[in-house]
């Protein structure tokens, strides 16, 4: 009888210490470490200057053949935030990335990025998207949905994008995509063997 | 054994006795085929109770090469440069590459080859050069250039007068004039397709209906008591016109000289039906031709100077000179100079004129100037999430009344009009795709769906056109050329043709 006692008791503590470890210590030990792995990816290699973190983000260039957004990955500030995130994504994208070519026109600067509950997310763009772009169906898809497929592909919160020009809702960039409404996620026009 | 030879006899036996009459060929009332300079009458076989005409009558009349070619097991029937494709077991046509249904196979016969009537309408008009229409209830192809409306009549008693209703489709100008003991009503037509004229009724007006002396005249025989007349016109289903002739007896009005005799004669109850039964096909009345950009909004630019607005609007007038020329259809362009346009005002243009088709030139531009060729749009709904989905499924909406009962209405959101058609505008995309694609070269992603701006108001099928790349040195020179806007403009014609030809049969 004593030893069946003692064998019960046994294999409840093995089992107590066995779930502990299980799904408490091991979780935090991955996490401890995940944390340690992103911390050193986003520090910069001189080590004298403070930590800039970074993610790495998916962001739209124009194929080679010009038939299609290229998905590439890219290392893209932090953003403690959705909105920040959202921000520094943009802003990445209308940052020039030689060899790449951009839908988005050359000097186009981001107002803001706002986000609302629903998951819509409205980034206002300065005019040159208008005035600097060269016009033609095509070109009007792909500078619309490499903005709409950055911020819905990288930022699960977002759903839907709605690009503002001057801060104000416009018709169309040069008259051919219907902005006047969010438009959602579209890998359609994106190359997916690359991916 | 023996009772199994004996039962595939007997079952031999009976496939022959039924086969062999349903295989007989036997004579019907012929066609006739009606051009400007004569009429000429098309034999008909009714094989296996299908009405049919030999190919080679077909091929005389309307010039046409039919190769038996029995080693690939295929008939082949050129048109000009367009060839149909048959094959002698099923029901079905190629033409260029397109298939449609036929409801027979062909048959043989001796050395000729027999084709179901509706070849003609399938298959024959949407690859021939000059128009082909085939009218089944008259008996009638017409052949070329023929202005030959439908004409049908109703007569009906109403107390005092007596109201000779006549349908005429398409719209063709008349007048309407009294010949002693005749009413004569002139059309302005080579022909008259008075088919549907007969009617038994007779009153103490109106005696009979009968097609005049000239092929373009219907002439009313007045009764005895007949006073006077009063005509009037309204619009009927499917660009038809609708004449209310009231024919007045002398006793039951006496009034003074000089007044008019006759109250004038109300419209008919819009809720009649149409007399004659029109096919969709002669549905196509108004087409909107949107040349893109114009203005300030100078659209894609060319690397010598090209801008897109002026391509568009040039391409626009070409293409409407020769639908107003091959269709007689009525073409509207939403601006025919170089101004502004806002993109609701575009489609509305199409809505208030209740176009059948709509179509937006334009001229594409890419980064890369290596990309070359021409792409066909149709919208895109995710980009308008429920609410497009919506207007897509719509039904009419059940409204009272005043005084009791209650009325069926639909509402169509401008926003949203041509989620309703996006079935019809796709069909078409297809058919403007197929026809491009035989005159010019198509880009890799030659069909596509886009949330365009100017195509989500439209009510009707609506397609947007990018006819090359500016951006493209090469292509940039031949968007300005004769020759290219030229086969753009001719692609587009046997587009809306072929679309007009399919959806008809349907």
């Amino acid at each position: 009888m004593n030893r069946r006692q003692a064998a019960i008791a046994a294999i409840v503590i093995f089992g107590i210490v066995a779930a502990w470890i299980l799904f408490i210590g091991l979780p935090r030990w991955y996490s401890a470490r995940r944390e340690r792995v992103v911390a050193e990816a986003a520090a910069p290699a001189g080590g004298a200057q403070p930590a800039v973190r970074k993610i790495t983000a998916t962001l739209f260039y124009v194929s080679d053949d010009g038939m299609a957004l290229v998905p590439v990955q890219r290392e893209v500030a932090f953003g403690a935030t959705t909105p920040e995130q959202a921000r520094a994504i943009v802003e990445a994208q209308l940052t020039a990335a030689v060899p790449q070519v951009s839908a988005i026109p050359a000097g186009v600067t981001l107002r803001g990025v706002f986000i609302t509950e629903r998951g819509d997310a409205f980034v206002d763009l300065s005019g040159d998207i208008t005035a600097k772009h060269p016009g033609g169906s095509l070109d009007e898809i792909f500078t619309v949905y490499t903005l709409v497929n950055a911020l819905t592909v990288n930022l699960p919160a977002i759903q839907r994008v709605q690009i503002l020009v001057d801060g104000k809702e416009v018709d169309t960039l040069a008259g051919h995509v219907d902005l006047r409404h969010p438009l959602a996620k579209s890998l359609e026009w994106v190359i997916h063997d690359t991916h | 054994m023996k009772v199994r030879a004996l039962l595939a006899a007997s079952i031999a036996a009976v496939c022959l006795t039924i086969g062999v009459p349903a295989q007989q060929p036997s004579s019907a009332l012929p066609y006739t085929v009606v051009s400007k300079d004569a009429r000429r009458p098309l034999p008909v076989r009714v094989v296996g109770g299908q009405e049919m005409f030999a190919l080679d009558d077909l091929a005389r009349m309307f010039g046409l090469t039919v190769r038996d070619d029995t080693a690939a097991g295929a008939i082949t029937v050129t048109s000009g440069a367009q060839t149909i494709v048959l094959s002698p077991q099923q029901p079905l046509a190629s033409i260029s590459g397109r298939m449609i249904s036929l409801p027979a196979a062909p048959v043989r016969e001796g050395r000729s080859w027999f084709v179901p009537v509706d070849f003609v309408s399938r298959a024959l008009a949407p690859i021939a050069a000059s128009r082909i229409e085939l009218r089944k209830p008259s008996r009638l192809v017409l052949s070329g250039d023929i202005r030959m409306p439908r004409v049908a009549a109703r007569v009906e008693p109403l107390g005092s007068l007596t109201r000779v209703t006549l349908d005429v489709a398409p719209s063709t100008p008349h007048t309407v004039s009294q010949d002693g003991q005749r009413i004569i009503v002139r059309f302005d037509a080579d022909a008259l397709d008075a088919a549907d004229l007969r009617t038994a009724t007779t009153t103490d007006t109106f005696q009979s209906i009968r097609a005049g002396d000239a092929p373009q005249i219907v002439t009313i025989d007045v009764g005895p008591r007949f006073a006077s007349f009063r005509a009037a016109d309204q619009a009927a289903a499917a660009g038809g016109t609708r004449i209310v002739i009231d024919l007045v007896s002398m006793t039951e009005t006496p009034t003074p000289p000089g007044t008019p005799a006759t109250p004038p004669a109300q419209p008919a109850n819009p809720e009649t039906p149409p007399l004659l039964d029109l096919p969709p096909a002669g549905g196509l009345r108004a087409i909107v031709i949107d040349a893109g950009h114009g203005g300030d909004d100078v659209g894609a630019k060319g690397a010598q100077g090209t801008l897109e607005k002026n391509v568009t609007l040039s391409v626009a007038r070409r293409l409407k000179a020769a639908l107003e020329a091959r269709l007689g259809v009525r073409v509207l362009l939403t601006r025919d100079g170089d101004q502004a346009v806002a993109s609701d005002q575009r489609a509305a243009l199409a809505n208030n004129n209740k176009a059948d088709l709509f179509i937006s030139l334009h001229a594409n531009a890419s980064v890369r100037p290596v990309v070359s060729g021409a792409e066909v749009f149709y919208l895109a709904l995710d980009g308008y999430g429920e609410q497009g989905q919506r207007a897509a499924q719509a039904s009419p909406e059940t409204l009272p009344v005043v005084g009791g009962g209650s009325r069926e209405i639909e509402i169509t959101p401008w926003e949203t009009a041509q989620a309703r058609h996006l079935e019809q505008s796709a069909a078409f995309a297809r058919s403007v795709e197929a026809a491009l694609r035989e005159h010019v070269t198509m880009s890799p992603r030659s069909i596509q769906q886009a949330p365009f701006r100017v195509l989500v108001g439209a009510n009707m099928p609506a397609v947007l056109v990018e006819m090359g790349f500016l951006t493209n040195g090469a292509q940039e020179q031949q968007l300005v050329s004769d020759q290219y806007q030229n086969a753009v403009a001719q692609a587009l014609v046997d587009a809306i043709v072929r679309f007009r030809a399919v959806a008809g049969t349907r």
